[in-house]
């Protein structure tokens, strides 16, 4: 009595995990396939990337900036006790550029755009816009999450390009604080110690993460049903998801990646 | 003698939800320039009808043809030609709320009149505001109109392209009486302005004795009467009469 007690909720979940993992592989499979179908919402696609990237700058501006200066901080010392402080450029931009930086920029997008996206479309969705969309012979997918799918996945490698600058830059500015180094020393220190196949991976984990970031957001917001509580529901859900998949997905890459 | 072939034809009209039968058999037909009002009480299936009409729920059984065209056997292709000859009117108004009243309206014409110039949108959206009666209201954001303001509007992106059929899904819902009145007239004249074929769900008696030219009563699934304002006022039957007073 008592396992079947445990185990009847258990499989409930277990089934209906299952039921959203196909759900969500029909819903990426259609992106995928209407990506190729015209007519092509170049307007709408402009416009999201303008969400996604630009308003996106200045968080992920101040973000890295403070990463960037508290790893350079908190290394320092570690280095300094083994004579090791002139291989702190190139520590930092091994670490910001293969790892720290596509995965917090990931996630800081994960809260802003993945939950955005997630209510705009559910609030759509619960004030029968996206039905308006499709009974004026509009597809509401096409227009409303290819584009949006499409803008983050071409936006978020540039926003992590964009926060890779700004953390070596206040990388450099927290090394001046006790040490007195140009920028152009600095910098040919940093990039030194990084290869071309350094950042192959980091610019594959960007665009999955970014693909990720779009999909998860446009999957919760279409599944809204009800009243607007379940979009408040469906933009939560969103970020978590989103996070959880970004560190999935750099797992996955790093593994793969490692193999090359 | 003079035979009229119907602009919509249903036929034995099936919907279930969760095991619940909502529509049990619907046939009802829509003449060329007809005004059919469905009257029912909440959760007789109004909504449901006019949802599997235009393709966004699938009927379980029967047939509905539209101009000819049978909505089941129709390919995503077909369908959408089809509604683009079709007005539909949500309760909501529906209007997109991250675009301006003008863009509301250009964006059906951005996607199916793709040889218009930027005048000619310009000239049809002027055109259909006035013919709603807001011909200042095109640079206002949806969350700046009234309740009567956004079903107007609403009204308007959908006469943007000329539909032959509309669908008006409680058209006087939640609006004071004479805001109601008034999107009743509008009704009427868009119909006897451009000879549109509608049908009209609605719970508003008003709204009924104002536009329609035949009445159709929905009860629990299925059709209970059928004639017109004044034939149904007479009626003797108890649920219709209770509806007329």
């Amino acid at each position: 009595m008592a396992i079947a007690e445990i185990s009847l909720p258990a499989w409930v979940t277990f089934k209906k995990t299952l039921l959203h993992a196909g759900e969500f592989s029909l819903f990426f499979f259609r992106f995928l396939r209407e990506s190729f179908k015209p007519p092509f919402e170049g307007r709408e696609f402009l416009i999201q990337c303008y969400k996604a990237g630009n308003k996106s700058l200045p968080l992920v501006g101040v973000t890295s900036f403070i990463m960037g200066l508290v790893l350079t901080l908190q290394t320092r010392p570690s280095l300094a006790t083994f004579g090791a402080v002139s291989l702190l450029p190139g520590m930092v931009s091994v670490s910001v550029i293969k790892e720290i930086g596509p995965v917090i920029t990931a996630v800081i997008c994960a809260g802003k755009i993945s939950s955005r996206i997630g209510a705009e479309l559910g609030s759509m969705k619960v004030t029968e816009q996206i039905d308006a969309m499709e009974v004026s012979a509009i597809n509401p997918f096409h227009y409303l999450v290819v584009t949006r799918v499409w803008a983050t996945t071409c936006m978020l490698p540039v926003l992590v390009v964009f926060a890779d600058c700004i953390a070596l830059f206040s990388s450099f500015l927290a090394y001046n604080i006790h040490g007195d180094i140009s920028l152009t020393r600095f910098f040919s220190l940093a990039l030194s110690r990084l290869d071309w196949i350094d950042i192959f991976p980091s610019v594959i984990k960007s665009i999955l993460f970014g693909t990720a970031i779009g999909i998860i957001g446009c999957y919760k917001g279409f599944r809204v049903e009800g009243g607007t509580a379940s979009v408040g529901t469906a933009a939560n859900s969103a970020v978590v998801t989103a996070s959880l998949a970004i560190f999935f997905i750099d797992l996955v890459t790093v593994q793969i990646t490692d193999i090359f | 003698m003079e035979t009229t072939v119907p602009v919509v034809e249903i036929r034995g009209l099936r919907k279930t939800f969760n095991q619940v039968e909502i529509l049990k058999g619907i046939d009802l037909c829509i003449d060329k320039a007809e005004n059919l009002v469905v009257l029912g009480k909440s959760g007789s299936g109004k909504s449901t009808l006019i949802k599997c009409m235009i393709g966004l729920s699938e009927p379980d059984g029967g047939s509905i043809c539209i101009m000819g065209q049978n909505i089941a056997e129709a390919s995503y292709d077909q369908l959408n030609q089809l509604r683009i000859k079709i007005g539909f009117l949500f309760q909501s108004g529906a209007l997109y709320d991250s675009m301006s009243v003008k863009e509301n309206l250009a964006f059906p014409l951005r996607h199916h009149k793709k040889h218009l110039g930027k005048d000619k949108i310009n000239q049809l959206i002027r055109e259909v505001l006035e013919n709603v009666g807001l011909p200042d209201a095109g640079d206002k954001m949806p969350a700046e109109l009234s309740g009567g303001m956004n079903k107007r509007i609403g009204l308007a992106r959908t006469l943007i392209l000329k539909p032959s059929i509309m669908l008006y899904d409680e058209p006087t819902t939640g609006l004071d009486t004479a805001t109601a009145k008034e999107i009743s007239q509008l009704i009427l004249d868009m119909q006897r302005k451009y000879k549109i074929s509608s049908l009209i769900i609605t719970h508003d008696i008003n709204c009924a004795r104002m536009t329609a030219d035949r009445i159709v009563m929905l009860n629990d699934g299925i059709i209970v009467a059928e004639g017109t304002y004044d034939e149904l006022i007479k009626s003797k039957d108890e649920w219709v009469s209770s509806f007329f007073n």
